[in-house]
């Protein structure tokens, strides 16, 4: 190969591009090699060894990634190299991609109950903050108002999105206060603080603290009186038995499908979607890859191809709709996979089993001395209040009997005291409750 | 060397499925949940009265239902009509890297599947180490940086984290409102202009000098100004010319008081032959699903790594993973940091299958990486400049990792394009090529990638099938011009992609719309 190009060595190739002074003329000081694989599979897995997983332990740790049953088909079709090893190829050496891709947008659709849904965006915090950049655009305001009950970790990530403050393009984010009693947004707040330089509302169903919004509705309501636009952050588990947003005034929707048959991978099985009204104002704004179906050559015959993909920043570059590139779609099928499995029916047992399951969770704890729950209207996760102990403690504690207690809370929600929110899932069983509840008692006497 | 039946006799699989919403009967199930036990059903009775009814869920959504196996089928069969690097040879996407990824990493992946990223520190040593050692022995003597981060989800986030961090770092000096420009070059990737646009710069974009394939050191100094925040370049460009003028450019840069940021994309072909460092950045980034081969997921899940220098570290998102010696730690107490850019701390298995893969190589080995890409490319370019109708814009020889090769004389020639010629190489059993991002500069172009993966035999066949149909293209247009063949599926009707009358991105606005307008052929199977 060396002859065929002219050249006597592969420093010789180097020289011709890259000036001396730039090049390195020492070797690289690396760890040394493991060229083998058996070498290098002890030395890794002999680091890994060092994690305790939440198969060895009781976990109930939510709080933006959540542990759900994985389907073993979901696995095994995640794993197929066809879609683990593809990338940016077109419809016609990608067909099954982009169906795929189709089928996961069309079942999300029936999910939350809108018409137009997009490839996913990283996580739920990228889709808000899509979302509400995407609503800035519509209307061309420069304000968001965010129910206080959101994830303070998407609250960063949303005013990362907004812009730092010296910006021309900053969008203010207000906070609306919520109700101590039901979690719900103070709907007096939210009147006095939305003017018509509002863009949109954003509140989550349910909220961070697992609270349900029973109101939003009246949420949407007072939005729209505004122009404003009504943003909802979902978790698609839960839509087998809430509303999906679109009934309650919701112009986009976004959340994580990570739920959706994807393991927690310390984080890695997180990705955001989009899904707004199949209007074009709405349209034209969606920063993702859009899949539209369409028709062929060939009668009888589905295609596939990107909407509207002058929107995006690989043909506008700076005038793009935020960014395009490389998300989370390989999660995209997996969820499609989820859904068609699950069904109509599946979707609503397991919402069903979740609200049943994280409901005893509740009552079990609020009979722990020194325990109790502020919040009886949620799904899956819920807040729970300690009294006389730190969570930090309880925690250590916890550890000791190999359960990961609730996330900690305290001060990010100082207003709850000593708290930390559970997450009760359909995996978790009437034994593993009683376990924690147990071990509570252990920890708080 | 181009004859036929030098090239493979090649179909696609073309299974016909219909979309699963049409799929299926009442009453299946792929899978049962798990049971709700007795006592507990007891002890707090039905589910409902837990939901406001105003909240409740009245009509079910219209998912199918199907059994197990039928799903399972029909999603194997999807996979099937899609070509992943490892059925193909993936030559063709460039500015992708489509490099093999040792199978090994998978079982690795597998075993963080049952990590939660809030778990006590003492429980997650293992992934902490990873992510601490990757940083601190590879990614650290690799690019010259001193600290790392791999929050970011992709390339086009870690672009972004870094214009926050140079925004963080004016507003600092309290210069930001004054300093809101990022200049960037034309050839370097788009979100290079996109994410610094999302956090609120104003772009200025340089455009190539004729000759070099780069931007004139003139026009970059007329561009610099005390509103210049700072510099994101991809180098060596999607060209594939180094600007070997780079060190100067960061020079001036920094003599306005603007940082630099290195768009490290296209690095696969320079590991260990020159660095951010070198060329005095003060920043840069690495696309762990490129260069450091993990698989690309069909777009994702990725890994931007981000390396900045130790002025820089204390902006970096939150958490870093520090070391105290004996155990590592998650640093959320660090003040000046841009706070969050993704949820919890990066996409963990992706930079696992970094670390195991750069374990694998050690310096040799990816010293090896890089020559033997350069060395591909070389000898692609050789091949496919023999070819009637291909060439290659811009005065420059020598291409590092990939060229952005120009179709202009083929269509000039034969009314044969780009998108034309890209249709016809799927045929042959090749993934389709990768064109270029805007601006389109380069007429009519393609960008092939021959990385480390592809051997002399794949990349003389890759070539082969671009000579055949370039030759196709001057003997029997037609037979591009209607390609593909022997695809899944035949030419798509493009139009209906931007018609909001036609468009369809879920199965429930197709259904609409071909119910409201009795007249609009969107073909009903």
């Amino acid at each position: 190969m060396l002859a065929e190009i002219g050249a006597t060595n592969i420093e010789q190739l180097y020289k011709e591009m890259i000036p001396d002074r730039l090049r390195l003329k020492r070797p690289m000081n690396l760890p040394n090699a493991l060229p083998s694989e058996y070498d290098l599979m002890k030395h890794v897995q002999g680091i890994l060894s060092h994690n305790r997983t939440c198969e060895e332990f009781l976990n109930f740790l939510g709080s933006g990634c959540w542990q759900h049953y994985v389907p073993a088909v979901c696995d095994h079709v995640s794993q197929r190299s066809e879609f683990l090893t593809s990338y940016a190829g077109e419809t016609y050496s990608d067909l099954g991609r982009y169906q795929s891709f189709f089928e996961f947008q069309s079942m999300l659709g029936e999910l939350v109950g809108m018409d137009v849904v997009g490839i996913p965006t990283y996580d739920w915090g990228a889709s808000a903050a899509n979302a509400i950049r995407m609503a800035s655009r519509i209307s061309g305001r420069k304000q968001v108002l965010i129910s206080r009950n959101v994830s303070p970790q998407r609250l960063a990530i949303i005013r990362n999105f907004c812009q730092q403050n010296e910006m021309p393009g900053h969008i203010k984010t207000g906070v609306l206060n919520s109700n101590l009693e039901d979690g719900t947004i103070d709907l007096d707040d939210l009147k006095t603080k939305i003017t018509k330089e509002t863009a949109a509302v954003y509140f989550e169903n349910p909220s961070y603290l697992g609270t349900i919004e029973g109101r939003g509705n009246e949420v949407s309501e007072v939005a729209h009186d505004y122009g404003a636009e009504s943003i909802v952050g979902v978790d698609p588990i839960s839509l087998g038995v809430l509303a999906p947003p679109s009934e309650y005034g919701a112009d986009i929707a976004c959340g994580d499908i990570q739920p959706l048959g994807i393991h927690m991978f310390c984080g890695g099985g997180l990705g955001g979607f989009i899904a707004c009204r199949d209007d074009e104002k709405y349209v034209v704004q969606h920063p993702s890859f859009l899949i539209s179906i369409t028709d062929t050559e060939r009668a009888g015959e589905f295609g596939f191809g990107h909407c509207k993909f002058d929107r995006t920043s690989f043909v506008g570059r700076e005038k793009g709709k935020d960014w395009t590139g490389t998300t989370a779609a390989l999660w995209a099928i997996v969820a499609a996979v989820f859904m068609a499995l699950m069904g109509p029916e599946g979707i609503r047992e397991i919402g069903e089993a979740i609200l049943q399951k994280s409901h005893y969770a509740a009552k079990r704890l609020s009979e722990v001395r020194g325990v109790s729950i502020p919040f009886n209207v949620f799904f899956k996760e819920f807040v729970v209040s300690f009294h006389a102990k730190t969570v930090q403690d309880i925690n250590r504690e916890l550890l000791k009997h190999n359960i990961f207690g609730g996330k900690d809370i305290s001060s990010e929600f100082p207003e709850f005291g000593q708290s930390s929110i559970y997450s009760v899932t359909e995996m978790h069983s009437a034994q593993d409750i009683e376990k924690l509840a147990r071990s509570l008692e252990a920890t708080m006497k | 060397m181009s004859s036929w039946s030098e090239l493979k006799r090649y179909h696609a699989a073309e299974w016909h499925e219909p979309i699963i919403m049409e799929m299926g009967r009442v009453g299946e199930r792929g899978i049962i949940i798990p049971e709700v036990e007795e006592e507990i059903k007891r002890s707090i009775g039905p589910p409902n009265h837990f939901v406001p009814a105003t909240m409740r869920r009245r009509v079910p959504p219209k998912l199918p239902q199907l059994a197990q196996p039928q799903v399972l089928r029909h999603y194997l069969r999807l996979s099937q009509q899609t070509l992943g690097m490892e059925e193909t040879i993936d030559i063709g996407l460039g500015t992708c890297t489509m490099k093999y990824s040792p199978k090994v990493n998978e079982e690795f992946v597998r075993q963080t599947a049952h990590l939660h990223p809030l778990q006590d520190e003492a429980t997650l040593q293992g992934v902490l180490e990873i992510m601490y050692k990757f940083g601190k022995l590879f990614l650290k003597e690799i690019s010259g940086m001193d600290e790392f981060s791999y929050q970011p989800g992709g390339g086009s986030e870690a672009v972004f984290t870094n214009a926050l961090i140079i925004g963080e770092y004016h507003e600092m000096n309290g210069e930001l409102a004054e300093r809101n420009e990022i200049i960037t070059t034309a050839f370097s990737h788009p979100c290079d202009s996109a994410a610094p646009a999302t956090a609120g710069f104003k772009v200025v974009t340089l455009y190539p000098d004729p000759n070099t394939g780069y931007p004139t050191l003139d026009a970059l100094k007329a561009a610099v100004s005390k509103h210049t925040a700072g510099l994101m370049v991809t180098n060596p460009e999607d060209t594939g010319i180094f600007n070997p003028e780079i060190a100067e450019w960061t020079r001036i840069v920094h003599e306005v008081g603007g940082l630099c940021a290195y768009d490290q994309a296209n690095a696969n072909a320079i590991l260990g032959v020159t660095s951010a460092r070198d060329a005095d950045f003060d920043m840069c980034f690495f696309n762990l699903h490129k260069t450091f081969s993990s698989p690309h997921g069909g777009e994702g899940p990725g890994c931007g790594a981000i390396g900045v220098k130790e002025e820089l570290a204390s902006f970096l998102p939150v958490p870093v993973v520090t070391f105290d010696g004996t155990k590592y730690h998650l640093d959320y107490n660090r003040p000046s940091s841009v706070g969050k850019i993704r949820e919890f701390y990066g996409n963990v298995p992706v930079v696992l299958r970094a670390y195991a893969w750069a374990m694998s190589m050690g310096s040799d080995g990816l010293r090896e990486v890089a020559e033997i890409s350069a060395l591909n490319n070389s000898y692609l370019d050789k091949k496919l400049l023999t070819i009637q109708g291909v060439t290659k814009p811009y005065g420059v020889k020598r291409r590092v990792d990939q060229v952005r090769y120009s179709l202009e004389r083929l269509k000039s020639d034969t009314g044969i394009g780009t998108h034309d010629v890209n249709r016809r190489i799927v045929d042959f059993g090749l993934q389709s090529y990768f064109t270029s991002h805007a601006p389109l500069l380069v007429p009519e172009p393609f960008t092939p990638e021959p990385c480390e993966t592809y051997s002399k035999a794949d990349i003389d066949y890759w070539s082969s099938v671009i000579r055949k149909v370039c030759e196709e293209a001057y003997e029997n247009p037609e037979i591009v011009r209607t390609a593909p063949h022997n695809s899944t599926i035949s030419q798509i009707h493009e139009t209906h992609l931007d018609d909001p009358a036609r468009w369809a991105m879920t199965w429930r606005a197709y259904v609409r719309k071909r119910t409201e307008s009795g007249k609009i052929k969107v073909n009903p199977p």
